[in-house]
C-alpha cells in the first residue's frame, strides 16, 4: 500500500471547484464552518464573492442553497456526512429532491475511516437516506481521479446530486485517461473476472482491486465494479455479473442496511436471480473511536476480510 | 408607493373578501385543510399581490421578479387563491385543490404550481429559501425583492433563527419577511404552548429592523412593505398583527379552524356573511 500514489478525495474535490468555478459563473458554493476540512476553502479563496459562509447551521445552509438554485446558481454544499444528510434530511427531502433543485450536496468525511472521532461523526446510513429521495442521484467516488470526474458530472449534469467521500488520503486507483468516458449511472468494470464479483463503491473499491490480486494466487478469478453511483443504479451490470460469475459480494463503507448491498439485492431478487450473495458493510451496529485501518479491520472491511468472504462465498 | 385613493383602497378590500369567498369553496369542495391561517394571511396577500410586488403573471419565470414565499405553506389556499385572481391560472383550478392530479396540491409545491416560488409545509424552511434568492439577488446585482410569510408557531422552529442570523449577517436588506401574528396554533395560543413573546425585540436583537402593524389594514401594511424597501443594510421583519379566521364570525380567534374545514352548514354561513361584505363594499365602489 505505502509504495501506491495517495491523494486525498477532499483536496480533488477543491481543484474541481476551481477549474468549474471558472468555467460555470453561475456556481456558488456553500459550508457550514468546514472549509478547511471539506477543502472549500480553495474555491473560497479563488471566488470570495461566490462563497457563502453559513456558520453552524447546516439546515439554513440546504435551505438556501435551493433558494439561490431557484435562480439559476448551481450550489455546491459541503459539510461532514453526518451533517449533510442525517441533520438536514427534512431540507433536503423538501427543498431539494422534491422540489427538483439543481442543488449538489458534496459530503465528506463518510463512512467509518473518518476514524478517531468514534461512531457521532462516522456516517454509515447516509446513502440509504439519500437513496430513498425520489429524484436524489446518489454518488460515491473511490478515488481522487474519480472525485474530480463526479464533481464536473455533477455540475453539468441537472438535478439533485448527493455525492460522499472519505476522510483519509486514498489510493490513486484512475488515470484522468481512463474515466474520459465515465458516465452518471454507469458502472466501471475495473478489473474482469470469472468466479466471483466484488460490486464495491467508494472507498471500498481499493481493498476490492487488492482482495483480486491475493486471490488470482489462490486461483480464483475475481471482477470487481467500480459502482460510484449507487443511484440510479446500473442494474443491466448488475445482472450481467450475476450471470457471468458464480457469486457477488457487495461492498461499501456503510450499513449493510439500505445503501449499494440492498440496492444490489434488490435487483437480485426482483430479477429471479439465484446466486450466492453478500453484503460486505457495517453490520447494523454503530463502531467506535479508531484508526482507518483499525476500524476496517475490526469491522471486517478490508482486502483481507474480502479474500475470505469471498473464499467461503464460492465454497457455500 | 403611489398614494392609492379611497376607492383604489376599497378595491383591494373586495379583492381579499373574493379572496376569502375563494378559500371557504375550495376547503369545503376539498373536504379538509387549513382554513384558519388562511384567512389571516389574505390582506398581505393582496397587498403584496395587486400593488407592491413587481410581477407578471404572464412571466412566472421573469429573473427580475419579485419573489413571495409562503414558509408557512398550510395557507396553500390563500396563496393560490391569490395567484388565481392575478391570472396565473384559472379560478376554475381552485375548485381541484388537494383532489387527484391537481396542480394545486395540499401544501404549495414549486414544480407544479405556476407562480409557486419554493415547496413549503415542513415549517421553518421559507426564509432560509428567501436568503437563498437574496442572496442570488445580491450577486447578480438585480433589484427585485423576496418577500416571506411564516406563521407565528413556525418560529418555534430553530431553523428559523439560523436564517434569522444569516439574514441579518449578510445585511440582505433585500428580504422582507412577515410573521402572520394571530397567536394561534393547533394546540392553543402560542403564548401556552411556547411563549413567543417579545417577537418585536426578538427579530430586533438579531440585527432585523422590525415594524408591527395592524395585519388586516392593507393600507397599512403597504406602508410597512414601502419601509421595509426602503431600509438598507438590514433584512426587515413586518409582524402583522392578525385575527386567526378573519372575515367569518364563527371562525375568528378559534383554533378548532386550523385545519378542519368547514362542513355545508358552516361554509352557507360563511359564504353568506363574505357576501354581505362583498355588496357592501361594490356598493360604497359604486
Amino acid at each position: 500500500m505505502s509504495s501506491k500514489l495517495m491523494f486525498n478525495p477532499r483536496n480533488a474535490y477543491g481543484e474541481a471547484l476551481i477549474e468549474l468555478g471558472e468555467k460555470h459563473k453561475n456556481l456558488v458554493v456553500l459550508d457550514a464552518d468546514l472549509s478547511k476540512s471539506t477543502k472549500t476553502i480553495m474555491f473560497a479563496k479563488k471566488y470570495p464573492e461566490r462563497f457563502f459562509e453559513m456558520g453552524i447551521a447546516e439546515a439554513n445552509m440546504i435551505s438556501t442553497a435551493a433558494g439561490l438554485a431557484s435562480c439559476g446558481k448551481i450550489p455546491f454544499v459541503s459539510t461532514f456526512a453526518v451533517f449533510a444528510t442525517g441533520r438536514v434530511y427534512d431540507q433536503i427531502r423538501m427543498d431539494v429532491a422534491y422540489s427538483r433543485a439543481n442543488v449538489k450536496i458534496f459530503a465528506t468525511h463518510g463512512g467509518i475511516s473518518v476514524g478517531e472521532d468514534g461512531a457521532s461523526h462516522q456516517m454509515i446510513e447516509d446513502i440509504a437516506l439519500m437513496r430513498a429521495l425520489p429524484n436524489m442521484t446518489v454518488l460515491a467516488p473511490s478515488d481522487a481521479t474519480q472525485t474530480k470526474k463526479i464533481v464536473h458530472l455533477m455540475a453539468e449534469n441537472i438535478g439533485p446530486m448527493y455525492a460522499r467521500v472519505g476522510r483519509a488520503d486514498a489510493p490513486i486507483i484512475y488515470s484522468e485517461k481512463d474515466l474520459e468516458e465515465l458516465k452518471i449511472g454507469k458502472g466501471i468494470v475495473v478489473e474482469d473476472g470469472k468466479d466471483i464479483t466484488f460490486i464495491a463503491t467508494g472507498t471500498m473499491v481499493e481493498p476490492a482491486l487488492e482482495a483480486k490480486k491475493i486471490l488470482k494466487e489462490q486461483g480464483i478469478s475475481a471482477r470487481v465494479i467500480d459502482m460510484h453511483t449507487v443511484k440510479p443504479l446500473d442494474e443491466k451490470l448488475v445482472l450481467k455479473c450475476a450471470k457471468e460469475t458464480k457469486a457477488i459480494i457487495t461492498a461499501e463503507e456503510h450499513s449493510i442496511i439500505g445503501g449499494l448491498g440492498s440496492a444490489v439485492a434488490e435487483i437480485l431478487a426482483e430479477n429471479n436471480v439465484q446466486t450466492r450473495f453478500l453484503r460486505m458493510g457495517i453490520k447494523d451496529v454503530f463502531c467506535e473511536s479508531g484508526s482507518p485501518a483499525e476500524l476496517w479491520e475490526k469491522y471486517e472491511l478490508n482486502e483481507k476480510h474480502m479474500v475470505k468472504k469471498a473464499q467461503n462465498l464460492l465454497k457455500k | 408607493m403611489k398614494k392609492l385613493s379611497q376607492k383604489e383602497l376599497l378595491k383591494l378590500d373586495l379583492i381579499a373578501v373574493r379572496i376569502r369567498k375563494h378559500i371557504i369553496e375550495m376547503l369545503y369542495q376539498a373536504k379538509s385543510g387549513h382554513p384558519g391561517g388562511s384567512l389571516s394571511a389574505v390582506d398581505a396577500l393582496v397587498a403584496l399581490y395587486f400593488v407592491h410586488m413587481n410581477h407578471n403573471p404572464k412571466k412566472p419565470n421573469d429573473p427580475n421578479r419579485d419573489r413571495f414565499i409562503l414558509s408557512k405553506g398550510h395557507a396553500a389556499p390563500a396563496l393560490y387563491a391569490t395567484l388565481a385572481e392575478s391570472g396565473y391560472f384559472n379560478v376554475k383550478e381552485l375548485g381541484k385543490l388537494r383532489k387527484i392530479n391537481s396542480i394545486l396540491q395540499g401544501h404549495p409545491v414549486c414544480t407544479s404550481t405556476p407562480g409557486v416560488e419554493a415547496s413549503t409545509g415542513s415549517l421553518g424552511h421559507g426564509l432560509s429559501f428567501s436568503n437563498g434568492v437574496a442572496l442570488a439577488g445580491k450577486l447578480d446585482k438585480k433589484d427585485y425583492k423576496v418577500y416571506c410569510m411564516m406563521g407565528d408557531g413556525e418560529t418555534e422552529e430553530g431553523q428559523v433563527w439560523e436564517a434569522a442570523a444569516v439574514a441579518s449577517h449578510y445585511k440582505l436588506d433585500n428580504i422582507t419577511a412577515m410573521i402572520d401574528r394571530n397567536y394561534l396554533q393547533i394546540d392553543g395560543n402560542t403564548e401556552d404552548v411556547l411563549k413567543l413573546e417579545s417577537v418585536k425585540e426578538r427579530w430586533s436583537s438579531f440585527g432585523w429592523h422590525t415594524i408591527e402593524i395592524e395585519g388586516h389594514n392593507i393600507k397599512k401594511i403597504l406602508e410597512a412593505l414601502d419601509q421595509a424597501d426602503n431600509t438598507k443594510n438590514k433584512p426587515t421583519m413586518i409582524i402583522l398583527n392578525t385575527i386567526k379566521g378573519k372575515g367569518v364570525s364563527f371562525m375568528e380567534n378559534n383554533v378548532d379552524f386550523h385545519g378542519v374545514p368547514p362542513n355545508q352548514m358552516e361554509r352557507n354561513y360563511a359564504m353568506e356573511e363574505l357576501t354581505q361584505l362583498e355588496i357592501k363594499l361594490e356598493a360604497q365602489l359604486k
